[in-house]
């Protein structure tokens, strides 16, 4: 389910390269965690980012989540449809749902994210420790 | 304490009764001409010189309506709400405990209730006395010689014990950047200490949800200002190695906030000054049983150690020797003035009540809060799944793991407890257990309560596998039935006219 070309970071966000351009979004499993997604907020175009730095929050009627880039970069776009229509996240994560994209500063974060089947094992690790 | 209990059987709604209609808003209930007051006539011009330009000729959508009519919609609009005054309110970290009236009667004293902020400090001896012993009852319980009353609330707490550290720190040239949080901490102290200026940064619990002191050791850097700690933590769970954490945070030359909402769990038995702790606020709406969740104002003293003192709010209230009171304005390394006058001085009159009624025995009600958590842990261990599993103190933190693969979530749990008569516990918090069923009974319960909510959760287990659609569907004997919390959401409506 997760999809084979993506990369995968522990917070639960993925990462689709095209060039130097990483669009990032939420797992499909993180999606199912929260619930259905009722707000959203996203940064301007034209902030930086570290890896790790968090550069929106995602709510849901349970709960309020910070998202986290887990590659650094400059937002060069963000999904202003997500944003009026939160619940796409929820309907199309891996695609629709997408959140923003940011010129890359380095391509070497992305090899220290996770394979496809690695989340897979990393979300089944998650789920034995509930 | 006896108290009736409901049943399932009697909550049930009689087939026979027809279901309440709607509430109309009190804007329905607006006719022409009613009114609900009637003055004198006037015996002085009806003008007061304000040009004809800015005067509206009438009130566009005035509700107009009668005193009863009022009194009619809120009194009705109360019967349809669920409160302590009815029943078990075991809405974790929250501590919904019993009001004692006591309490209310000694805060409606002419002397107290119509005394006026601005009389002078000859006429406020009264006022000023009453605010003086509880900040030294407060000091005693906690073991730090100084206390602040201002803050509002518990959140304001927070801000004004990290802004105190902060001002500590720049004025022994110190100043740092980052204030450590445990994930198991109350939500809002990573805002507080953002608000301060502060970066957060999150530390993980051990699997014992409790603090990692190698991980706590690895953060703690030169640039760490404070750790923000909750005692005991969200889940309930004491922080058995807090004297470490203490030498640790100090040995960096740190400050060790204690989030001390959770402080009925262990007033009169243990006092935080002698745990290592700098600085801790408090909630009066929730150790010293002040009215709350809709019935506050709420008020989160902050007490602190000697370092400290010289930043408190000002003014300060002080003791001459000659037994006379005053307000010490004269404190130039203050933070400042928080709030207006002394704070929610209501409050402060109730909550001395609480702690002069019980006096030296004011342990029992840590005792009695945690003795009724541990009560109702035991009795629903095995049903309910347990992620963390050390010993609770005043809260027991459940999972809905059992209940999820069955279809059946959290939400559901607590919606079914509606139509057993109980509020439902506070939900998916902690953020570290997933599907969180946070109960917190307090010390106001007695043994037939308990009892009664244990049967009801263990009869909704055995509902969420026998026949769970009627879990997912409920609650089904509410004035008002499952809502659209996501439509809501979505779909803010916030007018009543469009």
């Amino acid at each position: 389910m997760n999809p084979e070309d993506l990369r995968y970071a522990d917070s639960h966000e993925w990462v689709r390269v095209e060039g130097d351009v990483g669009t990032i979004g939420i797992t499909d499993h993180a999606q199912k965690q929260l619930g259905e997604i009722v707000y959203l907020e996203l940064p301007e175009v034209g902030h930086m980012y570290d890896a790790g730095d968090e550069f929106g929050t995602v709510e849901s009627v349970k709960a309020v989540s910070e998202l986290f880039t887990p590659v650094s970069g400059e937002v060069v776009a963000v999904n202003k449809g997500a944003v009026g229509e939160p619940g796409i996240i929820n309907d199309d994560p891996f695609g629709d749902g997408w959140l923003i994209k940011l010129k890359l500063s380095t391509d070497v974060e992305i090899g220290k994210l996770m394979s496809a089947e690695a989340y897979g094992e990393y979300v089944a690790a998650e789920e034995q420790e509930k | 304490m006896s108290v009736e209990v409901e049943t399932p059987a009697a909550v049930a709604r009689d087939p026979r009764r027809p279901d309440p209609r709607p509430l109309p808003l009190v804007f329905e209930r607006s006719g022409e001409g009613k009114i609900g007051y009637s003055l004198p006539p006037l015996d002085v011009p009806d003008t007061i010189g304000i040009p004809e330009a800015l005067c509206r000729a009438e009130v566009a959508g005035e509700t107009q309506i009668s005193e009863v009519d009022v009194a009619r919609h809120f009194t009705r609009l109360s019967q349809r709400n669920f409160s302590i005054d009815q029943g078990l309110y075991p809405l974790g970290s929250c501590t919904m405990k019993h009001n004692p009236r006591t309490n209310e009667e000694m805060a409606r004293l002419p002397g107290f209730a119509a005394a006026h902020p601005l009389a002078p400090e000859a006429l406020s001896q009264g006022t000023l006395e009453l605010a003086w012993l509880l900040e030294r009852a407060l000091a005693e319980l906690t073991g730090l010689p100084r206390v602040t009353l201002q803050p509002s609330a518990g959140a304001q707490g927070e801000l004004a014990g990290i802004l105190l550290v902060r001002k500590a720190l720049e004025r022994t040239g110190r100043a740092r950047k980052t204030v450590l949080i445990p994930d198991s901490a109350h939500g809002t102290n990573p805002a507080s200490a953002h608000f301060a200026g502060y970066t957060v940064r999150e530390l993980k619990s051990n699997p014992r949800g409790t603090i990692d002191l190698d991980v706590l050791e690895k953060a703690m850097t030169d640039d760490v200002a404070a750790l923000m700690l909750t005692v005991p933590n969200t889940l309930g769970i004491f922080e058995d190695k807090i004297l470490d954490i203490a030498r640790i945070v100090h040995a960096k030359g740190g400050y060790l906030y204690c989030d001390g909402a959770n402080f009925n769990a262990y007033v009169g038995v243990a006092k935080p000054g002698l745990m290592g702790i700098d600085v801790m606020h408090m909630n009066l709406h929730k150790t010293f049983s002040t009215p709350h969740g809709g019935g506050g104002p709420g008020s989160g003293p902050v007490a602190v150690t000697q370092s400290l003192v010289p930043y408190l709010p000002r003014p300060t209230v002080e003791r001459r020797a000659d037994g006379t009171f005053f307000l010490d304005y004269d404190r130039p390394e203050s933070i400042g003035r928080l709030r207006t006058f002394l704070g929610n001085y209501g409050m402060f009159v109730r909550a001395l009540s609480y702690i002069a009624a019980y006096g030296n025995r004011i342990g029992e009600v840590a005792r009695g809060a945690v003795l009724n958590a541990n009560y109702i842990r035991a009795g629903l261990s095995g049903v309910y799944h347990l992620k963390y599993d050390g010993p609770s103190m005043h809260e027991v933190v459940f999972s809905d793991k059992k209940q999820s693969e069955l279809g059946v979530s959290n939400v559901d749990i607590a919606k079914r407890l509606m139509d057993y008569g109980f509020h439902p516990p506070t939900m998916s918090f902690p953020l570290i257990v997933h599907g969180a069923l946070m109960i917190e009974p307090t010390e106001t319960e007695g043994k037939p309560v308990l009892d009664a909510f244990i049967k009801a959760m263990r009869e909704i287990a055995r509902e969420c596998e026998e026949s769970p659609d009627l879990v997912r569907g409920a609650p089904h004997t509410t004035p008002v039935k499952r809502v659209d919390e996501v439509g809501a959401a979505r779909n803010l409506v916030l007018r009543w006219r469009p």
